[in-house]
């Protein structure tokens, strides 16, 4: 058994799908020689030809409004988005075409489109590169949304947002889907078919004074930060969601009932958070088990800064989530 | 006439207008009497467009349409009870009281919905053009689009995309000269809308789209390429629309010449008239037609009316598959 990074998670399982069902095809901007920016396609055009890996024009809305065409009429598109920041520029595709039609239509229409693409700060892309977005997606309903920390989860979550009869975008954290050579996360390759549904969060550590809820990038510094605090006699039991949508509920409720406490590191602004999200879920349905006040652990409501000091202090860190939990 | 049509054909096209031009009469009243909640955007004075256009088009064939959806799809085959139902937000109606008027789809029969934003089709036909291609069958799309929407950027990447990947695609532009209350020549500086088809290197062509057998002959020729796998054409359609951009709409903008003019070259009476001059429609066969279709309507009506409207917690299904 040999490697699998956050990379050779996304091209397994994207290769896996198109040789399992001739209907996945994948369009996007130079997924054909460079296997789109961070490389996550390459190989898939020599292997599975010209009609089923095609490169589109710099035309965001014309690259999901044809996989909303092609999943329509019998298709399972993969539609690369590249940058979370660019479904600005497709903004109706996603908010009214892809995710309402089939609800306007009475239920009588099924579009398997999978959206991927890159989001998350870290890297000192700017404001226009490193948006999440995912209090906005989360706000569309009919769209799932998958969210992964790990080569592992990559892997598994793609395969069954491929399968999924409905749109499901799949967002690789920048960090996480980092180049070769810039210190890739790496987990030991599974052999044989590797799928994780969609909808059931996992817990990464247990513990019992705690609950601390992540996703993608922030899950490993989630973990980071118990380490410490374990030190400190301090226990915290990490939930990673994997998905947004489904939200797994039941995993936090059943933590927050057990830990009593409950803070959520979440890379987004706090205005309209995923955090938000969770926390009102929390106090709706667990209040009587909390014994302190809710926390979030959020960005500042700004635009993602360039400098690579204000980025950091922008975003949500192991350092900050401890002094989250230790106050 | 050039093109050689069979009896048979040009009766189907005419009851295809007229059933078109009585159903939105109908609708224009039901709206008026307060039957049909929502917006409402009628096709009277188009009818030659969508008929021309889906009389080439056989059930596998796909549609998408626009806000000003109803002739399309009736052209494509839709049945007016069920659009009736719909219209009215009953349980039975085509989506199941979830869409309404800018929403009507039958994808049984290729019609991928009505659709609220304008331009929003282009991109969407595109992609089901490349699955057509990717599945390698010989069925086509035909897009329909106002003038508005070529202005928008969505057309821009729709037809580059269908025309570097040499789609089955037939972008139809009905020009019916406004887009709201904006007369297309204050928003663009094309005279034919066709010519926008040299930036793509794609054909273009314009024709009366109040003629219902030069739409016809047109877009022959175009889905005749398209299925050849020649790629998409785009086909300016002239008309005009007869009522308001929404009903109700006071029509400031227009001048009452315009609106006689216009009038004159009503394409439903032009058709009739002109199958009656070569002998294929007497005035008892017309007549016989326009009967059976107010009986249609009247049905239709009564269906909607007699319908249950959806329960509320309806509400909550079919968001996800």
């Amino acid at each position: 058994m040999g490697e699998l990074t956050f990379r050779m998670a996304v091209t397994r399982a994207v290769d896996e799908e198109m040789a399992r069902d001739p209907n996945v095809i994948l369009l996007g901007e130079d997924v054909r020689i460079w296997g789109a920016p961070r490389t996550e396609f390459r190989g898939l055009y020599d292997k599975h030809g010209p009609k089923r890996v095609l490169d589109t024009p710099i035309s965001e809305a014309a690259i999901l409004g044809a996989a909303i065409g092609a999943a329509a009429t019998g298709l399972r598109p993969i539609a690369n988005i590249m940058f979370a920041n660019f479904l600005g520029m497709c903004g109706d595709e996603l908010i009214n075409q892809l995710t309402q039609m089939r609800y306007m239509f009475g239920g009588k229409i099924k579009l398997p489109v999978t959206i991927t693409g890159y989001f998350g700060a870290g890297v000192s892309a700017a404001a226009q590169h490193s948006r999440t977005l995912t209090g906005l997606l989360l706000s569309i309903p009919g769209l799932k949304i998958v969210v992964p920390s790990g080569p592992l989860d990559a892997l598994g979550l793609l395969k069954s947002a491929i399968r999924d009869d409905n749109p499901v975008i799949f967002l690789s954290h920048t960090l996480l889907l980092s180049r070769p050579k810039k210190g890739e996360v790496v987990e030991e390759e599974p052999e044989g078919e590797y799928i994780i549904p969609l909808g059931k969060a996992v817990i990464r550590r247990e513990g019992n004074d705690v609950t601390v809820v992540a996703t993608a990038a922030m899950v490993r510094r989630a973990l980071a930060a118990s380490d410490k605090l374990q030190q400190q006699g301090i226990n915290v039991e990490v939930i990673d969601l994997r998905t947004l949508v489904p939200l797994d509920k039941q995993t936090i409720l059943d933590s927050v009932r057990k830990t009593g406490r409950l803070v959520i590191i979440d890379e987004e602004v706090k205005s309209a958070s995923v955090a938000g999200q969770i926390a009102a879920i929390v106090a709706e349905e667990a209040f009587d088990f909390l014994d302190a006040p809710i926390k979030r652990v959020c960005a500042p409501d700004t635009p993602v800064p360039y400098s690579p000091v204000l980025e950091k202090f922008w975003m949500p860190d192991e350092e900050k989530l401890i002094k989250a939990i230790v106050n | 006439m050039k093109v050689a049509i069979e009896k048979q054909k040009l009766i189907s096209m005419y009851t295809v207008m007229l059933r078109i031009r009585m159903f939105e009469e109908k609708v224009a009243r039901e709206f008026a009497d307060g039957n049909i909640p929502g917006f409402c955007h009628v096709y009277i004075g188009e009818e030659a467009v969508a008929t021309g256009a889906c009389a080439n088009l056989i059930k596998t064939d796909y549609i998408t349409s626009t806000h000003r959806g109803h002739g399309h799809v009736i052209a494509k085959g839709a049945r007016t009870d069920l659009m009736m139902a719909e219209l009215f937000g009953k349980k039975t109606g085509y989506n199941s009281g979830k869409g309404g008027s800018m929403h009507v789809a039958d994808t049984d029969i290729g019609i991928l919905g009505a659709n609220g934003i304008v331009g929003a089709g282009t991109v969407i036909a595109s992609g089901v053009g490349l699955s057509i291609m990717v599945r390698g069958t010989d069925q086509v799309v035909v897009c329909f689009l106002g003038d508005g929407a070529t202005n928008n950027g969505r057309f821009h990447e729709g037809v580059n995309l269908a025309a570097c990947w040499q789609l089955p695609v037939i972008y139809i532009i009905e020009n019916n000269l406004y887009a709201q209350a904006t007369r297309i020549t204050n928003t663009c500086k094309v005279e034919n809308l066709s010519d926008r088809a040299v930036a793509y290197g794609i054909p273009g062509v314009t024709v009366d789209g109040n003629d219902v057998l030069a739409v016809y002959e047109v877009v022959s020729e175009a889905i005749n390429r398209a299925r050849r796998g020649e790629g998409p054409t785009i086909v300016e359609c002239k008309t005009y629309r007869s009522h308001g951009h929404y009903e109700g709409d006071p029509q400031v903008y227009k001048s009452k010449e315009e609106i006689e003019a216009w009038l004159k070259n009503d394409p439903v009476l032009s058709f009739q008239k002109q199958l009656a001059e070569i002998g294929v429609l007497t005035a008892k066969e017309a007549n016989t037609i326009k009967q059976e279709l107010a009986d249609e309507m009247n049905r239709a009506v009564k269906f909607a009316q007699e319908s249950p409207f959806p329960d509320p917690e309806d509400t909550l299904e079919g968001v996800y598959a």
